[in-house]
């Protein structure tokens, strides 16, 4: 890995950080409060979207501001602003410490902190090798341009290609003497294919499996995923995926391949081991969960061929950091071992009123306005060392379905009943692939669909994928979470038609 | 060093700007919120937000750049520059056109942005504190939340365009939980929650929670459902930010027809529904003039400041309009009709409220609102979702128990063919992308047949 200099941030690379920092944490002091930190944070973005070659649309934004949290008599109190002068963050502490003892009737327990760490100051970076903000962006346009140009003269009827780069920079103190400077890159390239029947009016779609990546512009041209590869075999698979016969509803086996089963694990394994979620903080907005604090080490989540471990510390994965917004170190730690539940993801305060010792360090807040709230870490399905590949796996199933691409996605508040679509359902008959079928979705209950698990590819299937744009909170908040998976073989899963809604 | 004001901020972006065109956007406001669970704070926030953006047109190409945090001058020249760099180096804009004739100025273009005041949520904590403790004695919990966001949008362009608009928005969630264990909802759209009445709010779930006391299983099936004006919401939304002309035109949407052509002038709604949107509409007034800071498949920036009215999308269960970017509109020798920020659904005169389509109701399902909405078609607008925090059974004109959840499968499109009974339209907010459409007015819907495919115990 040859990691450059560190991405440069002009205007907040050189603000005074240590004064603003303390102005805020004295002020916090001296409204009362016990605990305070500051997070100051800029978000660089650039989304480009090229339409059949031509500019449909393109805007950099950078934002950049300060906010400060405090628990003021056990209660939390939260503002955040742009004016990064001592006077100006001062002020803002000021206001978290008044809103907190504004909204005191409110509050229930007192919040409870784990105790952890505190580290010597430190910085930490996210690897790349080429900065996509340093390259030109008539380069940017004329390679997504060719993009769509490599599936438009390959049959495609219209083709849309879409570029979004985030460059994260955070700067982090807390009354606990936690000083942290961390800077991460995250990339979404995606190109999608349009058939249209001249005929009747009647469209199909297609989108590149390619994944999002913690890396930098190398990833557009060959570093970690062949575009150009994709993009020229996409068309044909779009023709085939309009003409392809409809699937009779019923049970079939499924070889997911990890550019689907990245986001079953998302919404069934990922969210489901939220203690936040647990606990009933979300029950109002993003949900709750099936999932019971004392099901750890008794839950049988689903067949012994499932091992899922979370961690913020995969090179390239969407939700590696080197600490999180609570100031905690990241680290990795098993969800699921053998089948068995064994752990779940939380930050300092949600695993504080749990009573448990630790955070899992899962803190994190989408910009300075936001409040950091527990987050996915990356959630990721073990492969099988030694184990087989996904042709070996297709070889298993007679008369069943190899499922390609993440698309259509929904799952109940408590994270049990879910349809998921695909990019692409092809047709196993005797364990070959024999043509696709259209308008499918599997869908299922999560303990239900991983006590179905027959076998996981090995590592050679073994991808790294990721959820870039996740909500989560009032105000809603994105992040964005890496998965990476093997591909897997599932038995007699359910499986119905989109069009007439039947279930077999 | 002092901070430009957004007025100053604008003319001294225009008087940098070396390009053909130049547009520039400041937006300054606050969000402050309450979040609570189990009757208890989880979190209050109160965040400041000031955005500068800038839209360069120099020969037909575009460069945005947009900037948020202080912005001093050296930050709005550098926006400037950045934006003219990108937009030399972009190939030509499809959609370029002179920027619209500008109108007379924003009367109240001068004046100061005004200060959020600063009560706006302590009324609100008294009231919760009186309803944690209601509920407390009910053997209830509450969760939910409440937001109140103002922004300041103003629009300058080197074609003169001045103007400004001062918009705000609440709203308030309210979950309640009790020893049965399934949760109800509720909801309330405000101004500055001086009209919230949370005792109020309580009540309705009372009435809820007592319709929960009955339980009933239902097999998946197709039901005739009684569909509240926050799930309406929902699926207009989708109906309209999936509404743009030229993706019609071009074969990829729902509102597509063979041959480049579009559904406009067909019948699409098995009711006289009107769908519509104005600006001035009373209590959803959004900016009476079109902002882009970038460019979409609905927008464009060439239209910066263009001037909007009311526009009818439906009329009387007709397609009428699509969504157009001047650009789209000339193309295809459609009348322009630009993206409006709010969105009114209505029947005839006389729409009854929930109570009276109830009480009209032989054997059905009244939800309460939906949940993990996806599109699962693009071609039909298909969604799949959840019903959440409440499905009750209503026969003979009366709710008589309440029913597990279920997953559905359905177009709107396909829904407002099927509906045969329009309530009075009344002012929401989509409980799953309420952000896609902030300001929005609906009624309820009776549709018959809806397709339950999947039966939930989850709550």
């Amino acid at each position: 890995m040859t990691t450059p200099a560190p991405a440069v941030e002009p205007g907040f690379d050189t603000l005074p950080v240590d004064d603003l920092a303390d102005a805020a944490l004295r002020q916090a002091r001296r409204g009362g409060a016990t605990y305070a930190d500051v997070r100051l944070r800029r978000v660089r973005v650039l989304r480009e979207r090229v339409r059949d070659g031509r500019p449909e649309s393109s805007q950099e934004s950078v934002e950049t501001g300060v906010g400060v949290r405090v628990l003021v008599d056990g209660t939390w109190g939260f503002a955040a602003g742009v004016e990064l002068s001592p006077g100006g963050v001062g002020a803002l502490a000021a206001r978290a410490c008044a809103l907190a003892r504004t909204v005191r009737p409110l509050r229930g327990e007192p919040v409870r902190l784990t105790a952890e760490p505190v580290p010597a100051p430190v910085a930490w970076q996210s690897p790349y090798e080429v900065d996509p903000f340093e390259v030109p962006a008539a380069e940017r346009t004329a390679l997504l341009a060719d993009w769509c140009g490599l599936l438009r003269d390959g049959g495609a009827h219209l083709a849309e290609a879409y570029l979004q780069v985030f460059r994260e920079s955070t700067v982090y103190h807390d009354s606990e003497g936690r000083r942290i400077r961390q800077r991460r890159i995250w990339l979404h390239p995606m190109a999608f294919g349009f058939r249209i029947d001249a005929g009747d009016g009647t469209f199909e779609a297609m989108r590149t499996l390619g994944p999002p990546a913690a890396r930098g512009w190398e990833y557009l041209t060959g570093t970690g995923w062949d575009w150009a590869g994709e993009l020229a075999r996409m068309p044909d698979l779009l023709d085939e995926k309009a003409a392809a016969p409809r699937l009779e509803p019923g049970r079939y086996d499924l070889v997911i391949d990890p550019t689907n089963l990245w986001l079953t694990i998302h919404e069934t394994v990922g969210h489901a081991t939220e203690l936040d979620r647990m606990r009933g903080r979300e029950a109002a907005f993003a949900g709750s969960s099936f999932v019971r604090q004392q099901d750890v080490g008794v839950l049988r989540y689903g067949s012994p061929q499932m091992t899922v471990v979370a961690d913020r510390t995969t090179p390239h994965a969407l939700a590696t950091v080197g600490y999180d917004d609570d100031g905690v170190a990241a680290g990795s730690w098993p969800l699921v071992t053998e089948g068995l539940l064994v752990g779940v993801q939380h930050d300092r305060q949600t695993a504080g009123a749990a009573g448990l010792d630790r955070s899992t360090g899962c803190a994190y807040a989408e910009s300075y306005r936001h409040l950091p709230v527990p987050r996915m870490p990356n959630v990721s399905l073990c492969p099988a060392p030694d184990g087989p590949d996904t042709d070996e796996l297709i070889g298993r199933v007679r008369d069943g379905l190899y499922v390609v691409g993440d698309n259509s996605f929904s799952i109940d508040m408590a994270r049990v009943n879910f349809q998921f679509t695909a990019q692409r359902f092809h047709r196993i008959r005797n364990g070959r692939l024999v043509g696709q079928v259209r308008d499918v979705a599997y869908t299922g209950t999560t303990l239900d669909f991983w006590r179905s698990l027959e076998a996981v590819g090995g590592p050679q299937t073994w991808l790294m994928s990721g959820a870039g744009q996740c909500g989560k909170a009032q105000p809603l908040q994105i992040a964005a979470a890496g998965h990476g998976c093997p591909s897997a073989l599932f038995r007699a899963v359910p499986v119905t038609d989109t069009r007439t809604g039947a279930t077999g | 060093m002092s901070t430009p004001g957004p007025q100053e901020t604008i003319e001294m972006a225009l008087a940098a700007a070396r390009g053909d065109a130049t547009v520039v956007i400041v937006e300054s406001g606050v969000d402050r919120y309450l979040r609570w669970a189990d009757s208890a704070l989880v979190a209050a926030g109160d965040a400041d937000e000031y955005r500068v953006s800038v839209v360069s047109v120099v020969g037909g190409r575009v460069g945005a750049v947009s900037v948020s945090g202080r912005v001093g001058r050296a930050e709005i020249v550098d926006a400037v520059d950045g934006a003219e760099a990108v937009a030399r180096q972009a190939p030509p804009a499809p959609d370029a056109r002179p920027l619209p004739e500008p109108g007379a100025a924003s009367p109240h273009w001068d004046d100061p942005v005004r200060p959020l005041a600063s009560g706006v949520l302590a009324g609100l904590v008294e009231q919760l504190s009186t309803g944690f403790a209601r509920a407390d004695r009910h053997g209830q919990v509450l969760h939910g939340y409440a937001e109140h966001r103002a922004r300041t949008t103003f629009l300058g362009t080197s074609t003169g365009a001045r103007l400004r608009h001062d918009g705000s928005a609440g709203h308030l969630e309210l979950t309640a939980r009790d020893g049965h264990g399934a949760p109800v909802w509720t909801s309330a759209v405000t101004d500055d929650f001086t009209d919230v009445s949370v005792a109020g709010l309580q009540d309705d779930l009372d009435r809820r929670l007592r319709w929960e006391r009955r339980r009933v299983d239902l097999p998946p099936g197709r039901y005739e459902c009684l569909v509240p004006p926050s799930a309406v919401a929902d699926l207009m939304n989708y109906a309209y930010t999936t509404a743009g002309a030229g993706a019609a035109a071009q074969g990829r949407t729902a509102y597509s027809r063979a041959g480049g052509r579009t559904r406009i002038g067909e019948t699409i709604a098995g009711v006289p529904l009107t769908l519509r949107s104005d600006p001035r509409a009373e209590g959803l007034r959004c900016a009476p003039f079109l902002v882009a800071a970038a460019s979409s498949g609905a927008r464009s920036v060439f239209d910066n400041g263009l001037p909007l009215g009311p526009t009818r999308w439906w009329e009387q269960g007709r397609l009428r309009s699509l969504v157009h970017t001047r650009h789209s509109a000339e193309e295809l020798g459609m009348p322009l009709t630009p993206l409006v920020e709010n969105l009114i659904l209505e029947g005839p005169p006389g729409g009854g409220a929930e109570a009276d389509l109830i009480a009209r109701t032989r054997s059905g399902l009244l939800l309460t609102s939906l949940w993990y909405i996806r599109e699962v078609d693009l071609a039909t607008m298909a969604l799949t979702g959840v019903t959440r925090d409440g499905v009750y059974l209503v026969e003979d004109g009366e709710v008589v128990g309440a029913v597990h959840n279920f997953r559905f499968n359905d177009s709107p499109l396909a829904m407002v063919r099927r509906a045969t009974e329009v309530g009075r339209t009344v002012p929401t907010r989509a409980r799953d992308w309420g952000d896609a459409v902030a300001h929005v007015a609906m009624p309820m819907l009776r549709v018959p047949d809806f397709p339950l495919t999947a039966t939930t115990g989850a709550v």
